[in-house]
């Protein structure tokens, strides 16, 4: 990549961070957390970004984080107080801000009117009122703001300056102050910057230097005086002396007519020898290293050598390694564990006795493996922090699109999951976000009706619970009409009207493909989406989702994902002579059932007793379309397993090999997705083993329960 | 797909047999031969979808040629051989009887598929070679994947 | 020039990187700190050529760093190049009066800021 693309990519990257400490410490302010440090933390970062934003060129972005800028300036000198109202506008700021930066990555569009409106009301703050309301236009004002100023170093700019005037050179006098010393100038350098605008002749005049004896070698005893052609600029000249400002006060003029007054002037040198001399100044007001008192010189400081070994106290012991080194290990550690199942299989097939060392020597390794496999992931874990942090602002913007008053309350954002899955976090949150805020809760004035806080509140937090990560986002708002959701799904002959169900099903009915409670698509970020499209997303990566519910109270969607889309913990089963696995997570428990426990149901159907309860038989075999005809559930053996939706199933299957970690390959990437499979895997045997979708099978079953009108049509 | 720029430029062909024709296929979409291995069957797929095989790491799904011609469906034997190649940013593997030999061709001595009224013929033949007295069906891949699919996989 | 080492102190990864790219092409040596505090932890351990520093940094700021360096015997006489988006003659002043050598305005290009470090380097 070019190197300055790659600048660029971090750039965005750093960006995304400043804008989050923005959001997180303007956040901290309005809820009174915050102080002197969290003003200049915030500063910092739009300050940062307007940086970053003008080495690439991004002007509008720059000219707005001005205006920003300047009204945290004003905050940090304590004219502008930390108020609610300010606060509030300055978060909308940096909702801006962050549309600037996403319009400079190259995703969307920058709302011009909104930036003037919002760089208006920044600059609003900090102006008197009338100014305010006066004609002067803050993005004009920054625009004005000079790009270049006497701060600015340009060598180049003033090669074109009158012709030259031959014979009618400038003659610059100049006195360098010990000052200048201090600061790490030198006369030597100043001499030999005007050497390179041209020919130079340069004299000193040494009167002031004192007897040997007398010398202070940090003062500074030498006048210059320095004969440029005519035909260097001024300017040039001068910009020479630019750092250096009345430390080293000149006087240029043109011709012979300044002497050095008072004294005689010493011989005309060449300029080297006069280099020579002022470096010997230079290293007489220098340090002198081999003084007693001094400390040693820096190879043999012991303190030295101790942070050369250490990376200094203040460096923390992390590293950045481009993602697909670690993708790259992790896809190896993968083909290790299969290797490894492998090797166990052949072991186990061969007449090696159990205790033998061979047997032992693999049981070590299969442990080893597990281990270097659990700490290979657990280096691409993050916290789920980075997408937390993106939804204060979604809360902000849907609050003010609806009209809600909502404060959202975030917790467990240090919970850790691996990165393949966090990426694919946002969008189902967003969707449930959006979700309970205009559908869950009320408006400011129904919930005063109803004697509740005209501000609603919504929870996310995530947690993790038996290896899997849990999100749950939940509302204190009217919970779900039941009725109501009841009717769409007669009316949309997702149900039967005379369909009995429990509270749990109907508030589930929500994610059936072609329900939407919502009358009008809403545009809040960008595109309706229904809640079947949310669900199946999130069963693509081997989650699931559910809503529980109270009337008045409020609601909760409960979401939960694998830690990690590399491996799988699964029980390895035999159905219609093929291997499969089922995800353990789903299973609930195996059982083998007797024969007074299965009952016919209808023409096809069969369930099972399990403890008083009656759930449905579905023949693995016959449900992947492996065979035609159930076999005998007593001759086999049943998973029971459970799926957020349709509650329990029991599977037939024709036998239990045994539970296993296996590796997660996609089907995706070389086929296509398959009906009722999540995912392969590859055993030891080496072949290839589809991993099933458990909730995939039952809600097929689930619908055919529920929905004879469509079953009907499609059979 | 189509390398070919110039129609004096000379390109290699893969051909191979199924059942008593011959056809062949672009060589730069071949990635590797390899024997026939038990394949899983993938539920719900078509009947030309023989299943997926284990590609040293990789999930291979394996397509039944003879069946995707609509030709029968292939009697695997020793001599059957999986041609993996690539389709789109697939790799995908095609069962076929045999092998028989690579063939240099330039673009001019390929003659358009006669036209036989015939869907599958339209769909995976993109034209036909002549030679020495023999004629090879030179197939297309970019319909062999699944319908839904193709768009994605192009 | 070539083969000297310059301390860029930067708490801005961006930032860091662009100096990195520049100074690198140019042939020197880049040691990077990410704020005055990590920056005098460096300079304990190296003695760069040339400092180049930014003002805006949590922890220890700019004017912090360089009134440090300046009363460290070692790197008292160290060029130190201030690089700000600040251009107030008051912030140059201050600047100057903590001890720095010169300052480069951000956004920089690579020729100012190559002039600006030949400017300050004996």
């Amino acid at each position: 990549m070019d190197p300055l693309e790659s600048i660029k990519v971090t750039f965005f990257q750093e960006c995304d961070e400043l804008l989050a400490d923005l959001e997180a410490g303007l956040l901290a302010l309005e809820s009174g957390q915050g102080d002197s440090d969290t003003i200049n933390a915030v500063f910092r970062a739009v300050h940062s970004v307007k940086g970053g934003a003008g080495a690439f060129g991004f002007e509008p972005m720059v000219k707005f984080a001005h205006v920003f800028e300047t009204a945290l300036d004003a905050m940090r000198s304590g004219s502008l107080a930390a108020e609610t109202d300010t606060l509030k506008t300055m978060l909308r700021a940096s909702d801006v801000l962050a549309d600037h930066v996403q319009a400079a990555k190259g995703q969307g569009a920058v709302d011009e009117a909104r930036t003037l409106t919002m760089a208006e009301e920044l600059a609003a703050l900090t102006a008197p009122p009338e100014t305010a309301l006066g004609s002067v236009a803050p993005m004009g004002a920054a625009a004005d703001e000079p790009p270049t100023d006497e701060w600015g170093f340009r060598p180049l700019k003033m090669a074109i300056d009158g012709p030259a005037e031959d014979g009618d050179g400038w003659t610059l006098i100049m006195r360098p102050k010990a000052e200048m010393y201090a600061k790490g100038d030198d006369a030597a350098i100043l001499l030999r910057e005007l050497g390179r605008l041209g020919p130079c002749e340069a004299s000193f005049e040494d009167s002031a230097l004192p007897e040997f004896d007398f010398l202070n070698p940090e003062a500074s005893y030498l006048v210059w005086r320095v004969k440029i052609p005519g035909d260097v600029a001024e300017a040039a000249i001068r910009d020479v002396f630019d750092f250096v400002g009345d430390e080293c006060p000149i006087d240029l003029t043109r011709g012979e007519a300044a002497a050095l007054a008072p004294g005689p002037v010493a011989p005309v040198v060449d300029i080297d020898a006069l280099l020579q001399a002022a470096k010997a100044e230079t290293a007489a007001s220098a340090p002198k290293p081999l003084a007693a008192a001094a400390p040693a010189p820096s190879g043999e400081d012991p303190a030295a050598k101790d942070s050369a070994k250490a990376p200094g106290p203040g460096a923390a012991a992390t590293i950045r390694v481009d993602l697909d080194r670690v993708d790259r290990l992790i896809d190896l550690v993968g083909e290790l564990v299969i290797n490894q199942a492998m090797l166990q299989q052949r072991v186990g097939e061969s007449d090696l006795a159990r205790s033998s060392t061979v047997a032992i020597g693999l049981d070590e390794l299969e442990q080893l493996t597990r281990e270097i496999q659990d700490s290979v992931m657990a280096i691409r874990a993050q916290p789920v922090k980075s997408v937390f942090q993106r939804m204060p602002r979604l809360v902000r913007e849907i609050a003010g699109s609806t009209g809600k008053q909502v404060r959202l309350v975030t917790e467990g954002e240090n919970t850790e999951v691996d990165k393949t899955v966090i990426e694919r976090l946002s969008d189902p949150i967003t969707h449930m976000l959006r979700n309970a805020i205009d559908h869950g809760l009320e408006t400011p004035e129904e919930r005063m009706a109803a004697g509740k806080p005209a501000e609603g509140v919504v929870r996310l937090a995530a947690l993790h619970r038996s290896g899997r990560i849990v999100l749950e986002v939940s509302d204190d708002g009217k919970g779900i009409n039941r009725k109501r959701v009841r009717e769409i799904a007669v009316n949309k002959g997702l149900i039967g009207a005379d369909a009995q169900l429990s509270d749990d099903e109907i508030d589930n009915l929500i994610f059936l493909p072609g329900f939407s409670t919502a009358t009008v698509v809403s545009n809040i970020s960008g595109r309706g989406v229904g809640m079947d499209v949310v669900k199946r997303s999130i069963q693509a990566l081997g989650g699931r989702i559910s809503i529980s519910s109270q009337p008045g109270r409020g609601s909760t969607f409960t979401l939960s994902l694998p830690l990690t889309l590399a491996v799988l913990d699964g029980m390895v089963v035999t159905a219609a002579g093929q291997t499969l696995v089922a995800p353990l997570t789903a299973i609930i428990e195996t059982l083998q059932p007797k024969p007074g426990e299965v009952r016919p149901l209808g023409p096809r159907g069969a369930v099972l007793a399990v403890r008083g309860a009656h759930v449905p038989l579905i023949d693995i075999g016959v449900a992947l379309g492996w065979r035609d005809i159930p076999i005998d559930p007593t001759a086999g053996v049943t998973l029971l397993v459970e799926s957020e939706v349709g509650g329990r199933a029991a599977l037939v299957v024709d036998a239990i090999q045994g539970q296993r970690q296996v590796v997660i390959k996609s089907l995706e990437s070389n086929f296509q997705r398959v009906e009722a499979i999540a995912a392969a895997t590859i055993l030891g045997d080496g072949r290839v083993a589809l991993i099933l979708d458990v909730d995939a099978v039952i809600d097929a079953r689930f619908l055919e329960r529920i929905e004879p009108v469509s079953l009907a049509k499609a059979s | 797909m189509d390398q070919i720029e110039n129609s004096h430029d000379e390109f290699e062909l893969i051909s191979f047999c199924i059942g008593d024709q011959e056809f062949c296929l672009d060589i730069m979409a071949v990635r590797e031969i390899r024997g026939w291995t038990q394949a899983t069957p993938l539920p719900h797929s078509p009947s030309y979808v023989r299943g997926v095989i284990n590609l040293r790491g990789a999930v291979l799904p394996i397509l039944d040629l003879k069946t995707r011609l609509g030709l029968g469906v292939t009697e695997v034997s020793p001599r059957s051989v999986i041609i993996v190649v690539h389709i789109g940013g697939r790799l995908v593997g095609l069962l076929v009887d045999a092998v028989s030999e690579i063939l240099a061709t330039t673009k001019a001595s390929i003659q358009p598929t006669p036209n036989v009224a015939c869907d599958t013929v339209n769909r995976f033949v993109r034209g036909i070679i002549a030679l020495e007295g023999r004629m090879v069906s030179w197939i297309s891949l970019d319909h062999i994947l699944p319908e839904q699919e193709a768009a994605e996989a192009a | 020039m070539t083969g000297r080492t310059i301390l860029t102190v930067d708490d801005s990864r961006m930032m860091r990187e662009m100096l990195l790219m520049v100074l690198r092409d140019a042939g020197f040596n880049v040691v990077q700190a990410e704020d005055g505090v990590d920056g005098l932890s460096v300079l304990s351990a190296t003695s760069p050529d040339v400092i180049i520093t930014d003002i805006n940094m949590p922890r220890m700021d700019g004017y912090g760093f360089i009134e440090h360096v300046r009363k460290d015997e070692r790197h008292r006489a160290t060029p130190i190049l201030v690089l700000s988006t600040e251009s107030a003659p008051e912030k140059k002043a201050r600047a100057r009066e903590a001890g720095a050598t010169g300052w480069i305005v951000k956004p920089f290009n690579a020729d100012n800021l190559l002039g600006a470090i030949r400017r300050v380097s004996a």
